[in-house]
């Protein structure tokens, strides 16, 4: 079995994390050469209540699709963190945004927690591109594809006309969970 | 020469490689969670010079497919569980009257309108039997995203070389995943363009054997004046009733497949050389299958994984070999038990056979698999 890393992010639908996962799994399997394999749950609970996307990314070949036993979970809603944030191993991480997420879950992780949806809207000035704060802190936090392959990933997704604002908000994003790990 | 690669979804690898393929004709009707292919053709389709229609349901989508393919378009169709179920007559049509389409069916679960979002496995034998009548079949199941590419571009070359409808069978999972694709260059994967007539159009007949059991085609709108229909037909392509020769036509309609079985046919084995039990698996369900086998070999069970990407024709032959070799066979499905029945047939009792089903929208995990495997063993 190859040796797999487990992502997932979960939060509200309509909050990007589905292009979260996307872009993670180009950065590495794009851009670093690995292989990755980026799903989400499907169907009506994923308009408005609780959505999730899971990126697996191995050396070799990805067999099983889906999430087994998730290295490292992202929730940026209570519901998203009550509903997903299972299924974390022993020594995984999870990253909650605390604003929004009052009863952290408790289990035998390392929890973090950072002011995702506002560090969006309040430092970079748009809510929308919470999603790649998320994302740039979730690349920080795993250093499972580097700081420069997620942004290459990011950059070549976004329309030229939002590519520095997009930039901004990775890069903050990294360096908000690089100043609390 | 770098290749150019890409992170795509099933369904998106089906579409780009119809085109591809040849492919210059889609008609459909958009239908969960098929619609990324009709999606994808809208755009693509035209470039290559070919044409896309939304068709007003699925019905008269299957019927616009058969059209354009005896007009000479290599052809294609997306849906699912309920569109298929609308389609069956006019696979049927396909059939009698030896069109050449690919039909792509992203099962979902069923009957009737069942769960359109979630993945299934239950189509199986729709695949073979959901039109009435003695009919040869062939349906392929790809895994992967790079698998569908190829599988779909040898879906086209089954259709027109044996001169009838090929399906694929997808489910949500692998149609909605995205994973990395390395699209092959042009003249890098085979493509085989139907049997043009060898005679004149005046000497031409549509149902012709004396070429072989596959008549060549000729394409409708130009010299070659034709009839088709869907009644048993006599060479010239006019009805009969004539004993012999709807015997004969019935036969040699079966034996298209049956004689080129080995052609058609196409598995994946892993580690079953010295499998004391193997899980038989296609689809997404085998991927679990695999991850299955290789934590069931850490813990020194000596398991192993038999794949056919070709389910009908299904690979008797080589699954009654290695059923002969092993302890135990063991089918997950996502279904209620439809492979398994046709893995018994073959298997004739020459070892134990347990059936793994799930229908409750969610995949069969690999730890279900596993449990499933020790309980057989």
């Amino acid at each position: 079995m190859a040796q797999r890393y487990e992502i997932r992010f979960s939060g509200a639908g309509g909050q990007g994390l589905i292009t979260a996962g996307i872009i993670l799994a180009e950065a590495a399997a794009i851009i670093e050469g690995k292989h990755a394999v980026q799903s989400q749950s499907y169907g009506p609970e994923a308009r408005g209540g609780a959505s999730k996307s899971e990126v697996i990314i191995a050396d070799d070949p990805i067999d099983y699709p889906k999430a087994t036993l998730v290295n490292a979970c992202l929730a940026l809603t209570q519901e998203a963190a009550d509903k997903y944030a299972h299924g974390i191993i022993d020594k995984g991480v999870l990253l909650i945004d605390c604003d929004l997420v009052k009863t952290a879950p408790q289990g035998n992780f390392t929890l973090y927690q950072l002011p995702i949806i506002r560090t969006a809207k309040e430092e970079i000035g748009r809510e929308i591109v919470a999603n790649v704060v998320a994302l740039g802190a979730m690349v920080a936090l795993t250093g499972i594809v580097s700081f420069e392959s997620g942004e290459k990933a990011v950059l070549d997704r976004v329309p030229a006309a939002f590519r520095e604002l997009n930039k901004k908000a990775y890069r903050v994003g990294f360096e908000k969970m690089k100043g609390i790990l | 020469m770098t290749r150019k690669t890409a992170l795509i979804q099933g369904n998106e690898a089906c579409a780009h490689a119809a085109v591809y393929a040849g492919c210059t004709f889609f008609a459909g009707y958009p239908i969960t969670p098929s619609s990324e292919i009709a999606e994808v053709l809208a755009k693509e389709l035209p470039k290559v010079g070919g044409k896309f229609i939304q068709m007003e349901d699925e019905i008269a989508a299957m019927a616009a497919i058969i059209g354009a393919s005896l007009c000479g378009h290599k052809v294609m169709d997306a849906s699912s569980g309920p569109g298929m179920s609308l389609k069956q007559e006019l696979i049927g049509y396909a059939c009698i009257a030896e069109i050449p389409c690919v039909i792509v069916n992203v099962m979902r679960g069923g009957p009737s309108t069942g769960m359109p979002t979630g993945p299934s496995q239950s189509d199986v034998m729709q695949a073979r039997w959901g039109t009435h009548g003695d009919h040869a079949a062939i349906a392929i199941a790809p895994a992967s995203c790079q698998e569908i590419f190829a599988e779909t571009v040898r879906a086209f070359n089954l259709a027109e070389t044996y001169r009838m409808p090929v399906q694929i069978l997808m489910d949500e999972i692998v149609a909605h995943m995205r994973e990395k694709i390395v699209f092959p260059e042009p003249g890098e994967l085979a493509i085989v363009t139907r049997q043009a007539p060898f005679v004149s159009p005046a000497e031409y007949k549509p149902f012709d054997t004396s070429f072989g059991d596959i008549p060549p085609l000729a394409a409708m709108g130009g010299n070659y004046r034709y009839h088709v229909t869907g009644l048993n037909k006599a060479p010239d392509g006019f009805p009969t009733t004539k004993a012999e020769l709807v015997d004969a036509e019935e036969r040699r309609q079966l034996r298209k497949v049956e004689a080129h079985a080995a052609a058609i046919e196409k598995n994946e084995e892993y580690l079953t050389e010295d499998a004391e039990v193997i899980v038989l698996s296609f689809g997404i369900t085998s991927r679990s299958a695999r991850f299955a086998v290789d934590s069931l070999r850490q813990e020194g069970v000596r398991a192993g994984l038999f794949r056919p990407i070709t389910l009908w024709p299904f690979p008797e032959k080589r699954v009654a070999e290695v059923a002969r070799k092993t302890r135990a066979i063991v089918v997950p499905e996502m279904n209620l038990g439809q492979l398994v029945y046709e893995v018994e047939r073959v298997v004739k009792g020459s070892c134990r056979l347990a059936a793994l089903g799930r229908v409750d929208g969610e995949p069969i995990t690999p730890y279900q698999i596993i449990d499933k495997v020790k309980e057989v063993l």
